[in-house]
Order: C-alpha cells, then structure tokens, then sequence
C-alpha cells in the first residue's frame, strides 16, 4: 500500500514536471498545427481527385497510414526523449540521493516515472490520433475500418518505446540509451518491413526474422496494428476487387490487427522490462 | 543569504511540529545506539571503498566522522542510509537493518551531492519530502514554515530552486534533512558551500537538534567545524575507524603562550603551577591552564620582573591530534582544512604533544 502510494507521488511530481516544463504544452501546441495541416492537405487530395470508389479509398487510406507512421516517429521520438533522461541523470545528479533516503524504493522511483510518463504519452497519442482521424475524415469523408482502436495502437507503440528508454536509463547515460532505443526502434521497424515480404512470399527465413524480432522489440507489432486498423473495411476492398492480400502485406505501410496472444506478448514484455529496470536499478550503486 | 538563520531548541522541535515518530524504528533505539555496524565492508570491484567499519554512534550526540578524502567517509554513510549495500558486515540504524524502509522516516539527511528539482520552489521541494516522508498533511505547512526560518530561506522560498546558489541549495537541504522531526540527522559535508555566516547557522541548528534529543552523524573533513559542536568522533583512514574518541578523550586542551623578557630563565618555574611548562625562546607555553588563571599567571611572571609581550591562548587542535592517529606530520595536509583558531598576526610557535610532560 506505502509502495503504491510512493509510485503515485512520483507519478503525479513527473506530470507536474511535464507541465512546470511545458512539455504538454509543447505537444499541444504540436498537436494542433499538425490536424490543421492535416485537414488541409487531405482537403487539396479530396479536391483533386473525389473519394468515389474502393480504389480511391484505399489510396486514401494509404495516405493515411503514412501520416500515421510520421506520428508515430514523432510519438516514438518523445517516448525516447522522455524516457531516456528519467533515471541516470537524476542519480548522476544527486537529485535522487535525498529521495531515496525517505522511506521509499528504488522500485517506487522508476514505476512512478514510468507511470507519469505513460500517462502523458497515452494522452497525448490518443487525442492527437482521434483529432488527425476526424480531420481525414471531415476533409476527404474516410473512416477507416477500426478508427476507434487505431490511436490505443500508437499510444502501446509509444509505451513500448518508452519502457525501452526506462530501463536502459537506469545503467546507460541518456544520450547513449536514448540512441540505442531509437536505432533499435528502427531496426524492428525494418526488420518488420522484412517479415511482411516473407509473408508475402511465403519465405519462411524472412518470416523468422520479423516475428524474432517482434519478439525482441514488440513495437513493430502495434504499428502493424495501426496501420491494419487504418486500412478501408474488408468488404469494400473484397468489392472493389482488391482482395489479394498477400501482395497488399508486401507494402511498408501495410499492416494487420494483431492476435491476441501479440497483444498479451507486448503487455508481457512491457512489465517484464519493467522488473528487468528495478532489477538493474537496484544493483546499481548511488 | 538574505535573512540570518537563527536556530534554538524550540524552533528546530517547531520543525519537527506534531509527527514525533512513534514508530518501532524510531522509538527503538531509545537509550540505546542510534547507528551500530560491524565490520562492515565495500568493494567496488578491485577496490575496497570500506575495509570494516564498526562503529557505535550513541543515541542524542553529535558524532563527527572524519578522515581525509578516499577514507570511506562517504560510502559508509550511503550504506548507513541504505543508498549502498555492504559487500559484507552488518548494521543497525535506530535499531532496525541497513536499509530498512520505515526506519528511514525517522532519518533526515543532507547529501553531500545535493541538489534539488530546479522547476520547483523551495516550499514546493519541502512539500515532496513532507510526502515522501509520509508525514500528515496538516503537518506539512507548520513543518515548512518552521524549517524554511530555520535555514534563513523565508525571503526566497517561493523561488524556482534553479536560480539558488550553491550555498543556499545547501540550506535548502538541510532544511530537508530537518523535516519531520528525524531521531536521526544525517549532515555529509553540510557546510561545504556555506560562508562564515552559514557555518555559524549550521553550528547552531546541530546545537539546538542535540538540545531536543537528536542524533547528529556529522560527516565532514572540516576539523574546525568538527571540533566545535561535535561530542564524539570517529576518525577513519583506509576504510577502517583508526580512534572512536570522546572529545575529552582526544585531549584538545587549552593553553596559553606568553612572549615574556626579563626573566633571566625562571619564567618556568614561576608558571610551574598552573600546568606543564616549555620555553621556546621568549616564548613560554603553559598548558591546561584555566581560562580564569592566566591574569594571574601574567602577574605572577610581571612581579618577577619580566616584562609581558603577547599572552596568546592556544589549544591542542582536533587537526593536530587527527594528524597524529593517522600518523602524518602535523602540517595541513591534501584535503584537510587546517583548523581556523588562533591569531593571524602573533602567531606563537606550535604547540606540540612533545612539550607535554
């Protein structure tokens, strides 16, 4: 109970950081240029060439995934950015010596600023991607076939990232762990990219390597999701004729919904990493 | 420093207001040792940080911890704190084990690395630890109220700690270390970014933290500050307590020197009884003498026909006796301060243990 009392004042002391900095701020104000460019620039598309048929509305959704992809880059930056400072620099600092001599856990510590953070990055890619989700459609009329799950995709995106940068915080100065997670971020990335072409054609090497790598790094798998969740309904794909899959899987910004045993291997690797940053902070010596 | 610290018993009891700690951890270690450790031992890989302290800091004294840099001074106050833990060896601190959780609500500690969030004022930080430390929430304003006047921050406490100086970061932290009443208060180097000033301030709140009760482990290689309000101290060298001493123990009495012509070789024999004598040239040394004595001693060598050219007191320092159990010559050496007593400008020959009898 004390433990869960202690995560929740560090949590709420980093959301308040996170305001005192004005980095909500920051994203807010992000947030807004971004959907009003979006509108526009979806409203010159819609202009230029009307959304009549399951053609027009699968590059259209194509269009979409992509600026979804740009947001997750930038949800993917700001996990890292954010995370990567969250430990390492407060020790280094001495910032953390006088806290951690009151009556709380190294545990409480990086849980809590896990927590905080979390909460800022949920927020923030759940209100961004709905509001870019309603631009699409007031601009061009697209509804993709699961606009509702898309946005809690890239929100588990940026969680995955962000564990990522957490726990190397706790032994790898932020600028080093800062840049492996974003190398690793786009390793998995790629490496995703590769097993769709396996799947695509069949190639059971290519294959191996993107589910390895999922396993390793489960971001790719959430982005995957996004971008499954952001294509146009089946029926109207199965209508229009455009029902070959497997060529469709060969695209980067192809996707598909994620199995649930996927969805509970991300939940599992994210509170697995999560013990693996108390253990390694634990040890670590102030 | 805008606002001079003044500190007595009853304020720092005011810092502590209504959460007197109750607990098994605080109350535990009543009439008993607030810190017990033994053979307690750091390595960090090759090198031994701490080769096995044991040591026994008694309940309500102020306990200096000295040695020079590299001695281990730190790292055992890291593993006191349960910040660090042992290689081996154990320890008690107010009766419950290195690193035990609750006993850490009735312990306040100023790290000798101290800062504080930049982004948030000084009562803003006071507030964190007030949570932090589990205290009621009507406790938390009288606390911060009684701790900010404590360290003399009243007129910059609703400033943004990143524009503090050094100095008052310090005071900041110790008025941290204050809050919550703590049976244990743990300073490491808490007067390094202070002027005379502040040192003073640091003096007095340790005073008035003895005055109600409390236990003040006391890390510092300032002799001076060390010798003035410390009860007991524990010198270490190499990561092992080489002398854990009273300050009666050490022998840091006082004396007096006497620039004194004309007495054709007798001076000694006319201070004979007021303690053991050395002459020096014109100078002669008289140790242990009472402060209330030397008018007389300076008359009774004036009715023997010298004439007096400085009576300067002089005392045995805590840097001399230091020198001596680590076995270095009495000079000041790297990384200790040597004690600030004495005139600068009628300065007597050093008195040393060899003029003693």
């Amino acid at each position: 109970m004390r433990s869960v009392a202690a995560i929740a004042i560090i949590a709420r002391l980093t959301l308040r950081e996170a305001v005192r900095r004005r980095l909500l701020w920051a994203l807010a104000g992000l947030t807004v240029v971004i959907v009003t460019l979006t509108w526009w620039a979806f409203s010159r598309i819609a202009d230029a060439s009307p959304i009549t048929g399951p053609v027009e509305m699968l590059g259209i959704s194509q269009v979409t995934v992509m600026l979804a992809f740009m947001f997750s880059f930038v949800l993917a930056m700001t996990a890292v950015f954010a995370g990567s400072p969250a430990i390492g620099p407060e020790i280094e600092s001495g910032l953390l010596l006088a806290m951690l001599a009151r009556p709380i856990r190294r545990s409480d510590v990086l849980l809590g600023r896990w927590f905080g953070l979390a909460s800022v990055l949920v927020v923030y890619a759940l209100v961004a991607g709905y509001l870019e989700l309603g631009a699409v459609d007031l601009a061009t009329g697209y509804v993709p076939s699961d606009a509702l799950t898309a946005p809690w995709y890239l929100a588990g995106e940026a969680l995955v990232l962000l564990t990522l940068a957490v726990v190397l915080s706790t032994r790898i100065a932020s600028v080093a762990g800062g840049a492996l997670a974003v190398v690793a971020y786009g390793l998995a990335w790629m490496a995703g990219v590769m097993g769709g072409v396996g799947e695509a054609f069949n190639n059971d090497v290519l294959r191996g390597a993107g589910t390895f790598s999922r396993l390793v790094l489960p971001s790719d798998v959430l982005w995957r999701g996004t971008a499954g969740a952001l294509t146009p309904p089946e029926s109207i794909l199965t209508a229009g004729g455009i029902a070959d899959a497997s060529l469709y899987k060969f695209s980067p910004f192809s996707g598909a919904v994620p199995s649930l045993e996927w969805l509970a291997w991300c939940i599992f690797w994210v509170v697995a990493m999560l013990g693996l940053g108390v253990f390694l902070l634990r040890r670590r010596e102030l | 420093m805008t606002t001079r610290a003044t500190a007595t018993a009853e304020t720092v009891a005011a810092a502590g207001g209504s959460a007197a700690g109750g607990s098994a951890a605080g109350g535990s270690a009543a009439g008993g040792a607030s810190i017990e450790t033994h053979e307690l031992r750091k390595e960090f890989g090759r090198i031994v940080a701490l080769a096995g302290l044991t040591m026994t800091v008694p309940r309500g004294e102020v306990f200096g911890f000295l040695g020079p840099n590299g001695a281990g001074k730190t790292t055992a106050v890291k593993l006191l704190l349960g910040l660090s833990r042992p290689t081996t060896g154990e320890g008690l601190v107010l009766g419950a084990p290195l690193g035990d959780v609750a006993a850490r609500r009735h312990v306040g500690y100023l790290p000798e690395l101290f800062r504080y969030q930049g982004w948030m004022t000084a009562r803003e930080v006071l507030a964190l630890h007030c949570e932090l430390a589990g205290l009621p929430r009507a406790d938390w304003q009288p606390e911060i109220r009684a701790a900010i006047d404590l360290v003399g921050l009243a007129d910059r406490a609703d400033g943004r700690t990143g524009t503090y100086s050094k100095g008052m970061q310090q005071r900041l932290g110790l008025a941290v270390a204050l809050l919550g009443r703590p049976n244990l208060v743990v300073l490491d180097e808490p007067t390094s970014a202070l002027d005379p000033v502040g040192r003073q301030d640091v003096r007095r709140i340790i005073g008035a933290l003895r005055d109600r009760g409390a236990t003040v482990f006391l890390n510092s290689h300032l002799l001076t500050e060390v010798e003035r309000v410390c009860d007991r101290v524990a010198i270490v060298d190499h990561g092992r307590v080489v002398s854990e001493l009273t300050m009666a123990e050490l022998g840091l009495e006082r004396g007096v020197s006497v620039r004194v012509t004309g007495l054709d070789g007798v001076g000694r024999d006319l201070a004979a009884g007021y303690g053991p004598t050395r002459v020096d040239g014109e100078w002669l040394h008289v140790d242990g003498i009472a402060e209330a004595d030397v008018p007389a001693l300076v008359g009774r060598l004036v009715a023997g026909g010298g004439a007096i050219h400085a009576v300067v007191p002089t005392h045995h320092s805590l840097e001399e006796r230091f020198m001596a159990l680590l076995g270095a010559p009495s000079e000041p050496a790297a990384g200790i301060e040597p004690a600030a007593d004495g005139p600068a400008d009628a300065t007597p020959p050093s008195t040393s243990d060899e003029a003693r009898p």
